[in-house]
């Protein structure tokens, strides 16, 4: 039996080989006074309703809220879409669910 | 490694495992007597002993210089090839030596054999060694206590089921069935968006165990799923059961020896297991699209492994899927189509195309839920036992669509929310109305299966339209 770490056959790698960057969580902030929040809605059904009543906690808190929608659920927000709220916005809440 | 260039004047490739070669070494002595010639030997280095040469031991010569057959007889000037003759022809010989009577003591012409450069069992390791610069993917090596097997489950490139290690010899063999440039990127491959190389495909063909002819195929299917038509992304995505399912046409199928009959969505062929395999692989591997990340499919379904089937074509009243969607007969195709697993609609009593019709639309009706319209395609497959009662009363594509959609206008009082005990149902907003049940182009028609069996085959979609999934039919280039 030959050496355990001789290299007994090479295959080649399948997969992007590619890891994603990691970046750090930003820090939770302490009121959200004064902020502008973007709500985005996915567009599945009745995440305007959970939008609503976020929009209402946050603009009793002081908040500015801002609202945009995703074109269709089933597909990622456009380029464009990303760079309005995060141009426009300090924070972004998403309405995932059904 | 670059191509050795060949000697100016006269080269012959022989080996001594040929009679033919063995035969024409005096030959060999007299033209190397006259004139300028290289001999180059394949597998015992001391033959032919009574001419000088070389021993093309690395094949290098062999390989580079594409000698299929020995003896092999070259006319080299100026480091270009002008002539060339395989096997010993007397009237070839002396053509290309000028020698008038060169070999009167031979037959007039003997067959030559094989070169070792394209043994079968020497051929991709050749491959490997001249042409393996051109594979860019990074090489891992396996220690010999690893088990490459286990490794590659514990490296999470597997579907589920073992997959064959991808080495370069089979990558190169692999690549050989495609004429389209390793570096070459096809298409970008959701959900991470990595562009994607035909390395990386033929790479994840060979672990889904195609065959080098295959490659078109998956290529073909790679480049269908993965745009904002198709979606792939969302069909990866989404909670619901779906996959693509690849519906393949054209004369192709038959050589590279799909099923279209008997079992036709079953196991047991390897090409409709392993094509749709290998397009589901590069999704995982390149795309980063893994179950429990990305795919948040609540259940699934078994096809999501492999969904790949051709369409019986011969067999069908009513002309292929293919040819109905833009591409010109006899001309290999294929359709990608989000959908879930094949269901079972029975009717062994209709005698007529009325009432087979009737019995299919029922069926339709209950896709993802007997009260949603609008929402879903659908594939019906319609098996040779229901298509010849189309065929016998002259139904074609046309007609039967037709047909369909008049049946599956619904009443969308039936079918409100709340209405027969179930919150389903459409908003009240359809109140009086009639709803179709599907979109004018939302029934799509194949013919496939064995020739028993008075069932078709019903495979639901997925959301459709621009918010969701649209099929795509791409031709197939080799």
């Amino acid at each position: 039996m030959g050496n355990v770490t001789t290299p007994r056959l090479t295959i080649l790698d399948p997969t992007s080989e590619s890891r994603p960057a990691r970046r750090a969580l930003l820090s939770r902030p302490s009121s959200v006074d004064g902020m502008t929040i973007g709500l985005l809605d996915i567009r599945k059904p009745r995440g305007d309703v959970f939008l609503d009543r976020i929009e209402e906690l946050l603009t009793e808190r002081g908040a500015r809220v801002l609202r945009y929608a995703k074109p269709t659920f089933t597909k990622p927000a456009p380029a464009d879409l990303r760079h309005e709220i995060a141009s426009q916005c300090n924070l972004v809440i998403e309405a995932l669910a059904d | 490694m670059t191509k050795p260039v060949l000697p100016d004047g006269l080269v012959a490739v022989v080996k001594r495992e040929c009679a033919t070669c063995v035969m024409t070494e005096p030959v060999l002595a007299t033209i190397a007597a006259s004139t300028t010639l290289s001999v180059f030997t394949q597998d015992d280095a001391a033959f032919p002993e009574s001419v000088p040469h070389s021993h093309d031991s690395d094949l290098s010569i062999s390989w580079h210089h594409d000698i299929e057959t020995v003896p092999t007889l070259i006319r080299v000037e100026n480091g270009v090839e002008v002539d060339r003759t395989v096997g010993w022809s007397r009237v070839a010989w002396r053509a290309i030596t000028g020698i008038g009577d060169l070999g009167e003591e031979l037959p007039v012409m003997r067959p030559g054999c094989g070169s070792l450069s394209v043994d079968p069992d020497l051929v991709d390791k050749l491959r490997a060694r001249f042409t393996g610069s051109v594979l860019t993917a990074r090489h891992i090596d396996m220690a010999s206590a690893e088990d490459e097997f286990e490794s590659m489950f514990n490296r999470g490139w597997t579907d589920g089921l073992p997959v064959i290690p991808p080495t370069a010899e089979r990558v190169l063999r692999m690549l050989a069935g495609t004429t389209r440039a390793p570096d070459e990127i096809v298409a970008v491959a959701p959900p991470d968006l990595v562009p994607l190389s035909v390395e990386k495909i033929a790479i994840n063909a060979v672990m889904a165990g195609c065959l080098p002819e295959y490659m078109p195929w998956v290529i073909a299917a790679l480049e269908a799923v993965c745009n904002d038509r198709f979606n792939m992304h969302g069909v990866l995505a989404t909670t619901m059961p779906v996959g693509p399912v690849i519906v393949c046409n054209g004369p192709g199928t038959k050589r590279i020896g799909m099923n279209s009959g008997i079992n036709v969505f079953g196991q047991g062929n390897r090409a409709n297991m392993t094509i749709g395999r290998a397009v589901q692989l590069a999704i995982r591997n390149v795309g980063g699209g893994r179950p429990g990340e990305v795919d948040r499919a609540t259940h699934g379904n078994p096809g999501k492994l492999s969904f790949c089937f051709a369409e019986d074509e011969d067999g069908s009243p009513f002309g292929s899927l293919a040819s109905e969607r833009g591409i010109p007969p006899g001309t290999d195709a294929l359709t990608v189509f989000a959908g879930e697993g094949p269901r079972c609609a029975v009717d062994q009593l209709a005698r007529t195309p009325d009432e087979l019709t009737n019995s299919f639309a029922a069926c339709l009706r209950s896709v993802m839920h007997p009260k949603s319209a609008l929402a879903f395609d659908v594939l019906l497959v319609v098996s040779p036992d229901h298509s010849r009662i189309y065929a016998e009363a002259g139904w074609a594509r046309g007609r039967i669509l037709r047909e369909l959609h008049a049946r599956l206008e619904i009443e969308a009082n039936l079918i409100l929310r709340g209405v027969d005990g179930m919150a389903e149902g459409l908003p009240d907003r359809f109140r009086d109305r009639t709803v179709p049940k599907f979109r004018p182009d939302g029934i799509l028609l194949a013919h496939a299966g064995g020739g028993a069996g008075l069932f078709s085959s019903i495979i639901a979609g997925w959301a459709n339209g621009d918010m969701g999934s649209q099929p795509v039919t791409v031709a197939v280039k080799s």
